[in-house]
């Protein structure tokens, strides 16, 4: 039972967390591909969280966490940096590019941790878990709370900003400053999910699709809605994950990346059908 | 009252704006006619505050769109482009509510709903009110748009070709609402038009450009003459009347 | 290359009559690279018994150069076929299959036993899986995507991620032991080939560079479009069917051999459209293939002679391959 509540309390805030990132991201960005996945965030928080192993091993879990939040902000805030230069935002191009950025702060980590003998606990950190979830660890989610409210503070200036640069200009706003100020609340908090329980895949991709193929862009309507339902559906692939291989643990995030691939695919279907 | 300072706009060693003054002032409808490049919209934009200057200003009451705070210029002009996020899930309702976002940041009183409720009224919206954004026409989503810069209730509305992807039934429409604006709600609309016909008969004065620089103002029975039209559009063209504005023959022109 | 060999902007095929001295130029100073690339490899800081020694590099070479010369030509057909050239086979899903098929084996067998079965019933069990997953591919996504490069994109990236979350989570059940032998299966290795595997891929790669050379006007078709090859009376499905598997015979059998090598093909394909200044297959097929030879071995050299060993060939590539990757998109989004 002690292990239960702080166990489903840190699902609860890390599938909300990742399921606001994404939505965030997608309306910031003008494209539904966008999420931390998908933005280099995550691989920038873990490579954070390898040099960090490196250079400072004996530093306690927040100074780690610190570490990878600088790192997925400045790995997100190069993204955008890139993205500047894109002329054309084609709707796939976007996050190919982001994929990309991904893949070489992966191939950083993967050459950092094969020197230093990490690679199976790099492989550890990468999948999100909760087996371990324990006091003492989960707390630092809280932080995740805080930026997921403050995200829902900022929501109905982020759809603005996500209906056009001369729209949102036109209103009075700043949307150079609002697009940063969402991206890296949103960036810290996955960050902070990547410590404390790994990257959890596709959910920030998924969710918010769904959410707002039904309920439409506003966010100040759809950010809890998107909030809950992530909540939900990370909280059914922990089952799952529980219960696949009785008595043993599956990763979460193997369970997500397979169930939520299906889903990804089935969305792309979709979308172009509609499109084209 | 719209004050153009000195305006320049460069980009590189390209001149694409040069406006040493120009006025803009009291209700009404103002066209700016041209080529294409000739530094319209340009000027617009920045008057907008969508784009900066090279140097010199634009005054709108008499606050500098370069340094007044983003947020009290809106509360004053108003610019609608084109380039908006048109697959965005917004019902037609709460594009408009954020045209009253200056005033409320979000969270609408009486009065804005009732200005939301006139605007969806002036463009004939009100049965699309609930309707999302992607599911609409182009002609309705542009309606849309424009009700949204209605709502923002400011003095000045700058409208950068807004008959672009309208066919002729919208246009007409669209144009016939920008004379209301002007009419009845007694704003100065800065209107960029391709179509030089639609700018002698709907607007009240005419600014034309070419190269960057303004070469002909004033009503347009004084503006559209055929050596005007030949300086600005480097055409041959006859200009005709009808019930007493003119019509420009650019069709004919070899 | 003076400049009234330009070709106009927009033109159906780059490089009308004038094309093939520069590609020949390229090819030529490529193959120069190649040369020396080799050279120094071989000779560089040469120590203990000399037969033995050479005996040893002149087998990695070999090896690289079908490498390097099977991923770029692959990478090559694959644009033609998918119609872009950003696309490789790597990003389809190859690699992490790969990666995932080693894990699995490697737990079901269990490590040690893993790597002392057989190395050609390994060799051959992988190759088979690979060419199975490239028929898939072609298959599902081909046919079914008709062009729409896009979609085709997203399903290997996703499908990628499916593999690599398994891969994940079979590498936690695996003692750590055992990962570290594993581990080295994991990325390309040189190091260790067998001498009749090295014998049967090339044999393999030789007869798919065969009929790839002969099909050169057709995919210069291809190239051009579905409905304008079908319109000069190129059986464009045909084509494609055939070059999916050569692309699969290509792809699969180096990496059976040494292991997963990402954006090699990419690096080579594209510089080689870039200083080539043209589509021929004539002319890109050869050059891409010296290329990757060439970029294979002259990275492995300066591995193997300034890091000392402590990195891997295909993790400095897939660090600066993806740099590169997006630096192509930026540029091919400006034109």
């Amino acid at each position: 039972m002690t292990s239960r509540i702080p166990r489903t309390i840190a699902i609860i805030l890390a599938g909300s967390a990742m399921a606001v990132a994404g939505l965030t991201m997608q309306t910031l960005t003008r494209n539904r591909f966008v999420a931390p996945d998908t933005a280099g965030t995550l691989d920038a928080a873990t490579l954070g969280l390898v040099l960090g192993a490196m250079y400072v091993p004996s530093a306690p879990i927040y100074l780690r966490m610190v570490i990878a939040v600088v790192f997925a902000l400045a790995g997100t805030g190069l993204f955008l940096l890139l993205l500047q230069r894109l002329q054309f935002r084609d709707i796939v191009v976007v996050p190919l590019m982001g994929l990309m950025l991904g893949a070489v702060f992966n191939a950083a980590s993967v050459f950092l941790a094969y020197r230093e003998g990490l690679l199976q606990t790099l492989v550890t950190w990468i999948s999100g878990d909760f087996s371990g979830t324990l006091r003492g660890r989960y707390e630092l989610l809280y932080v995740v709370a805080a930026l997921t409210i403050l995200t829902y503070w900022f929501a109905e200036r982020f759809t603005i900003a996500g209906i056009g640069r001369d729209f949102a200009v036109n209103l009075g706003l700043d949307h150079g400053r609002t697009v940063l100020i969402g991206m890296g609340l949103v960036a810290s908090s996955s960050a902070v999910v990547v410590v404390v329980v790994g990257e959890i895949p596709l959910l920030g991709l998924v969710v918010p699709n769904i959410v707002t193929l039904a309920l439409g862009d506003r966010l100040r309507r759809v950010l809890p809605v998107a909030a809950v339902a992530g909540a939900i559906l990370l909280l059914l692939a922990d089952i799952g994950s529980r219960t696949v291989r009785h008595p043993y643990e599956v990763p979460v995030g193997v369970v997500l990346g397979v169930v939520g691939g299906f889903a990804f695919l089935a969305i792309v279907l979709r979308s172009r059908g509609r499109v084209g | 009252m719209i004050e153009v300072r000195s305006l320049v706009k460069r980009y590189g060693d390209t001149t694409v704006l040069d406006c040493p003054d120009l006025t803009l002032d009291g209700a009404g409808v103002t066209a700016l006619v041209g080529a294409n490049g000739a530094g319209k919209s340009t000027l617009l934009t920045i008057a907008g505050r969508l784009l900066e200057p090279t140097s010199g200003t634009v005054l709108v009451d008499g606050h500098d769109v370069t340094t007044a705070p983003s947020r009290e210029l809106a509360a004053r002009v108003a610019i609608l482009r084109q380039e908006n996020n048109l697959a965005v899930r917004l019902t037609v309702r709460e594009l408009v509510e954020f045209g009253r976002f200056p005033y409320s940041q979000g969270r609408l009183t009486d009065d804005d709903h009732r200005l939301v409720d006139r605007a969806l009224d002036t463009l004939e919206l009100h049965e699309f009110a609930a309707r999302r954004l992607d599911e609409l026409s182009g002609g309705q989503r542009q309606r849309a748009f424009i009700a949204a810069v209605v709502a923002q209730d400011t003095d000045h509305v700058l409208l950068d070709e807004p008959l672009n992807n309208l066919d002729l039934r919208h246009a007409a429409q669209s144009m016939a609402m920008i004379r209301r604006l002007a009419d009845e709600f007694g704003k100065t609309v800065v209107v960029v038009l391709h179509d030089i016909n639609v700018a002698a008969h709907h607007a009240d004065r005419i600014v034309a450009m070419r190269s960057g620089r303004v070469v002909a103002d004033g009503e347009p029975s004084t503006v559209i003459d055929e050596p005007t039209m030949r300086e600005v559009f480097g055409l041959d063209v006859e200009v005709t009347e009808h019930h007493g504005r003119p019509v420009v023959l650019h069709f004919l022109a070899s | 290359m003076s400049v009234d060999t330009e070709p106009i902007r927009g033109e159906p095929i780059r490089g009308g009559t004038f094309r093939p001295r520069r590609s020949i130029v390229v090819t030529a100073v490529i193959g120069v690279a190649f040369l020396i690339a080799v050279a120094c490899f071989m000779t560089y800081d040469l120590r203990g018994s000399l037969s033995y020694a050479l005996e040893l590099r002149a087998r990695k070479v070999a090896a690289m150069t079908l490498v390097g010369v099977g991923l770029s030509v692959a990478t090559v057909l694959f644009h033609t076929v998918s119609g872009n050239r950003i696309l490789t086979p790597a990003l389809m899903g190859f690699d992490a299959l790969y990666i995932l098929l080693q894990t699995v084996a490697a737990y079901l067998f269990g490590t040690f036993a893993f790597l002392r079965i057989e190395v050609r019933v390994r060799f051959l069990g992988e190759l088979a899986v690979m060419m199975l997953f490239a028929l898939f591919l072609n298959h599902i996504f081909l046919r079914r995507t008709r062009g729409d490069v896009v979609l085709l994109m997203l399903a290997g990236v996703v499908m990628s991620g499916m593999f690599r979350a398994i891969g994940n989570l079979v590498a936690r059940l695996i003692d750590p032991n055992e990962f570290v032998a594993l581990q080295d299966r994991l990325f390309a290795s040189f190091s260790s080939v067998d001498e009749q595997l090295l014998g049967a891929s090339a044999v393999c790669v030789a007869v798919a560079l065969v009929v790839v050379w002969r099909m050169r006007y057709q995919l210069d078709a291809v190239a051009l479009g579905h409905d304008h090859a079908s319109s000069l009376g190129v059986d464009v499905d045909r084509v494609t069917r055939v070059s999916m598997a050569l692309v699969a015979v290509l792809v699969a059998v180096p990496t059976a051999l040494v292991g997963a090598i990402t954006f090699l093909g990419l690096l080579a394909s594209n510089g080689v459209y870039l200083a080539t200044r043209t589509f021929r297959h004539r002319s890109t097929v050869p050059a891409a293939a010296l290329a990757g030879a060439t970029i294979l071995i002259a990275a492995q050299f300066v591995i193997e002679e300034f890091f000392a060993f402590n990195t891997r060939a295909s993790m400095v590539l897939a660090f600066f391959g993806g740099i590169a990757f997006i630096a192509l998109l930026l540029k091919e989004q400006r034109r």
